[in-house]
């Protein structure tokens, strides 16, 4: 009645079969993708520089940039996530702008969506009231978030142009290269892969 | 929008597609009928009843079943709390980054390991800082099949206790659990984990693997067995990440393929049982017409969510951000969304993953505006039985089908029937037990933990907090005035002598001894682990417990959960509406079994056509949601009104 045995055995099963066993044997599958097993690392000049999957921090002008993140200090890609802040957090619209009493920024300063919105315009040469896309100042749930919308990139194709004396035509070529679509047409969102994108303005368009 | 609707609606058709050649294929493996895969897994399965050492033709009475039950979840659950804890034993390539029981205390382990065998999957811890590749693999991931099957298992013993007439047993635990892991999880897992890898879910044994960016900046990138995580955590609707963003994470679901994938996974199975059910009970519509008031619900909630967070926020009109959808940008309420999904597909995944007790995210309710958070709320507090949990979501449906057919058998008078067999005084007593323990379980700790009295902050945060005095009435510490007339700062250092505080404002709802380490007090209130203040605060507590005891595992992850307080409820919480609800289930089945089969008569009330489809709708909201609409207006609804008036908080 008290069935200790099958309780016992069947949990070490468990752990022989899909504790060990079915990681290793997809393991052994996965030698079939080994670019996509070990992270669809990028390479240039033999160096890797990331992963075409996780976005990474882009601050200078000639560059296109990310979006802002969460996660840790901003794309800290061994600490994932998102701000969790509530649809009407005052932290969230406005932020945080304090002094500490010897006249630094305080640790816990935050930049509120109406900050970030005020940074993306000056950045991008914008009138003070443009409408900005949702994407560029607001935070992912996964602070990795390796894309930004086509609208967005468009807006930021002046200032890399500006930076890279290319033209604006030029660049929404590229844009469009490292676009990726909806899946069926569909699904999702059509979505622009900074890293991708960057890589090939270092590569070809000097 | 337009967009959005559509993608609920080929999603959905593909989930019609699959309900019935899988429903059937369960069917035969549940009755042992040869499958396609017998030939394979046969000998398999009877090593694994020799090993257990079981007759794998006995059939138990619903108390055997449970006592099965019963132990293989405890057995489990302890040796997850003892692998956890001694993570730090295991060789070095599973444990890269050097991890150990520092990372997992002992209020930590518990609630994990009551999480994961629970099927809750609910991870008050951040993965990637906490769990050595093995804690993944062994401690945890066993959980996902484990949970999964004996979901099935109870499930189907309980549609056995509709099928059966004048019988004794209810089935074999172990054999159900033995058919459903190796039979339905198994091949189902290697043919999508394949796809997941192939479509770039990383699967490695490698460090995390450190890079320099484009810009010259260091960044070090988690890795891991992920693939072979991430495919059972969808299809066993587990919902426990392998990183901390969980399926928002581009590696976890890296493109809008893997996505429409992992939905795909979260609904097969429930969607399947429901025909499953329909071909043992001998009528086919019994089945459709549960699938449908799941479908009414499905679709209700997934139109809501995308409206709400495709609207936005007049606070963000008001910062001139685009909040229209375009082919160019997703518009909306995008803070804490990923572009590659925008509004359609993180709503949709939001409405499935609560509607399924999955609880994976691959967007952070705790940012959704607040009819949007709203739904997931709403679609746990059903008790998970939109489509529901493997296994869960149709042995909660059929709770609420008999608590149906029992008000419309009150409704005219006579003893109410469902699928032949005559509902009576047990049957309605179990299901309401199971109700209503949750029910209580949910609100009883919401209340408690956004009490002011129950202490949670460290002594370091509380030290900080008394020397700087402002922020101590905040915290509900104490009011100013008493923390400054009983702790002074010492002139020298600056520093305050913490133990001096008054005993009320150290008194801890938990002995020290509880959470292992007697020098762990814990100060301040439980309150204070929102992130959010008001209304949302409140909404980040009660959906704690929502999730906790539904056994979802989805957060608003704002709430800083990994304190022994919330640890021990939560984890509380997960056991009771676990087992809470299995229990008296399993005995509502034995009682089934046991009765003889009274053939439909003209007064008898149909249970297979539309008006008991709206009734069976039309219950589930009021018996479940309705217990928490006061809860909930203190919550989603008050902070909706917030919203509309350009409030902060």
């Amino acid at each position: 009645m008290l069935q200790l045995r099958p309780a016992i055995v069947l949990t070490a099963l468990f752990v022989v079969f899909f504790g060990i066993l079915f990681p290793v044997f997809m393991t052994g599958v996965a030698q079939a993708f080994p670019s996509q097993a070990h992270g669809s690392l990028i390479k240039k000049d033999g160096k890797v520089i990331g992963s075409a999957l996780i976005g990474q921090n882009f601050t200078r002008p000639e560059y296109f940039h990310p979006r802002p993140s969460a996660a840790g200090s901003g794309y800290d890609a061994n600490n994932s996530g998102g701000t969790n802040l509530g649809p009407i957090s005052d932290k969230l619209i406005n932020g945080i702008h304090k002094k500490t009493a010897d006249g630094k920024d305080d640790p816990s300063n935050f930049d509120g969506y109406r900050d970030l919105a005020k940074a993306y315009r000056i950045e991008n040469g914008l009138a003070l009231d443009a409408d900005v896309p949702a994407d560029a100042v607001t935070r992912s749930a996964s602070g990795l978030d390796p894309h930004i919308s086509p609208a967005n990139a468009l807006i930021q194709a002046s200032r890399v142009a500006k930076a890279r004396h290319l033209t604006v035509g030029q660049l929404k070529v590229l844009i469009e290269k490292n676009t990726d679509s909806r899946f069926l047409g569909m699904f999702g969102e059509p979505a622009v892969n900074v890293l991708k994108l960057n890589l090939a303005l270092d590569n070809g368009a000097q | 929008m337009v967009l959005g609707l559509i993608q609920i609606l080929i999603f959905f058709a593909l989930v019609i597609v699959v309900t019935k050649p899988l429903g059937l294929y369960m069917k035969r493996v549940f009755e042992g009928d040869r499958t396609l895969l017998s030939p394979v897994l046969r000998p398999v399965e009877n090593l694994w009843y020799k090993l257990l050492g079981i007759n794998a033709e006995e059939d138990q009475p619903w108390t055997k079943y449970a006592v099965g039950m019963l132990m293989f979840s405890g057995v489990s659950m302890l040796f997850t709390y003892a692998a956890l804890r001694l993570q730090a034993f295991v060789p070095a390539i599973l444990n890269p980054q050097k991890y150990g029981a520092d990372q997992i205390p002992s209020h930590l382990a518990f609630n994990t390991s009551a999480s994961f065998t629970t099927n809750t999957n609910w991870q008050s811890y951040s993965p990637e800082a906490t769990l050595t590749y093995a804690s993944n693999m062994i401690a945890l991931a066993i959980h996902n099949w484990a949970s999964a099957a004996v979901g099935m298992a109870v499930a189907i013993s309980l549609v056995r206790g509709f099928a059966r007439r004048k019988a004794s047993g209810i089935g074999n635990f172990w054999v159900d659990v033995t058919r459903g892991t190796l039979y339905v999880l198994l091949p189902i897992s290697v043919v999508f984990g394949t796809i997941m890898i192939a479509a770039g879910v990383p699967q490695n044994f490698d460090a995390p693997t450190v890079i320099k960016t484009l810009e010259g900046a260091t960044q070090t990138i988690a890795m891991g067995p992920v693939a072979s995580q991430e495919v059972i955590k969808m299809l066993g609707t587990n919902g426990g990440g392998f990183f901390n963003a969980n399926s928002s994470h581009p590696f976890e679901n890296p493109s809008n393929f893997t996505n429409l994938v992992q939905l795909f996974l979260i609904f097969a199975i429930p969607a399947g049982l429901t025909y499953t059910f329909g071909k043992m009970v001998g009528s086919v519509k019994q089945g459709w017409s549960v699938f449908a008031a799941m479908s009414i619900l499905f679709l209700a909630g997934a139109v809501v969510s995308l409206s709400a967070e495709q609207a936005g926020t007049p606070q963000l009109a008001a910062a001139h951000i685009s909040t229209a959808s375009s082919d160019t940008q997703p518009g909306g309420n995008m803070e804490g969304k990923e572009t590659r999904f925008g509004i359609g597909a993180s709503t949709l995944f939001a409405t499935v993953t609560t509607d399924a007790s999955c609880g994976a995210v691959n967007s952070m309710h705790d940012s959704f505006t607040p009819i949007g958070g709203l739904v997931p709320i709403f679609n746990m507090l059903t008790g998970e039985v939109i489509f529901g949990g493997v296994g869960a979501g149709l042995y909660g449906v059929l709770m609420f089908a008999v608590i149906a057919v029992f008000i419309a058998g009150q409704m005219v008078g006579r003893t109410p029937e469902y699928l032949g067999k005559k509902i009576e005084r047990f049957e309605v007593q179990m299901a309401m037990l199971a109700t209503l323990v949750l029910a209580a379980c949910v609100l009883f700790f919401t209340a408690m933990s956004a009490n002011t009295f129950y202490s949670n902050t460290s002594k370091e945060q509380a030290q900080a907090l008394v020397e700087s005095g402002a922020k101590a009435a905040d915290l509900g510490l104490a009011t100013r005035n008493q923390m400054s007339a009983s702790v002074s700062l010492d002139p020298k250092t600056q520093k305050a002598d913490i133990d001096k505080l008054p005993a009320s404002s150290r008194w801890n709802l938990w002995p020290a001894t509880a959470y292992g380490n007697s020098t762990d007090t814990y100060y301040g209130s439980t309150r204070n682990n929102v992130n959010n203040g008001g209304a949302h605060g409140f909404g980040e507590i009660l959906y704690a417990y929502t999730s906790a005891a539904g056994n979802n595992g989805s957060a608003f992850a704002g709430l800083t959960a990994n304190t022994p307080h919330y640890n021990l409820t939560l984890g509380i919480s997960m056991l009771v509406g676990r087992f809470m609800m299995i229990i008296p289930l399993l005995a509502m089945a034995g009682s089934l079994a046991k009765k003889k089969f009274s053939p439909a008569s003209a007064g008898t009330f149909p249970t297979d056509d539309a008006t008991f489809t709206l009734l069976l709708v039309g219950t589930i909201i009021i018996v479940n949601v309705l217990t928490y609409f006061p809860a909930l207006s203190l919550g989603p609804i008050v902070e909706h009104l917030q919203m509309q008036q350009m409030k902060t908080q």
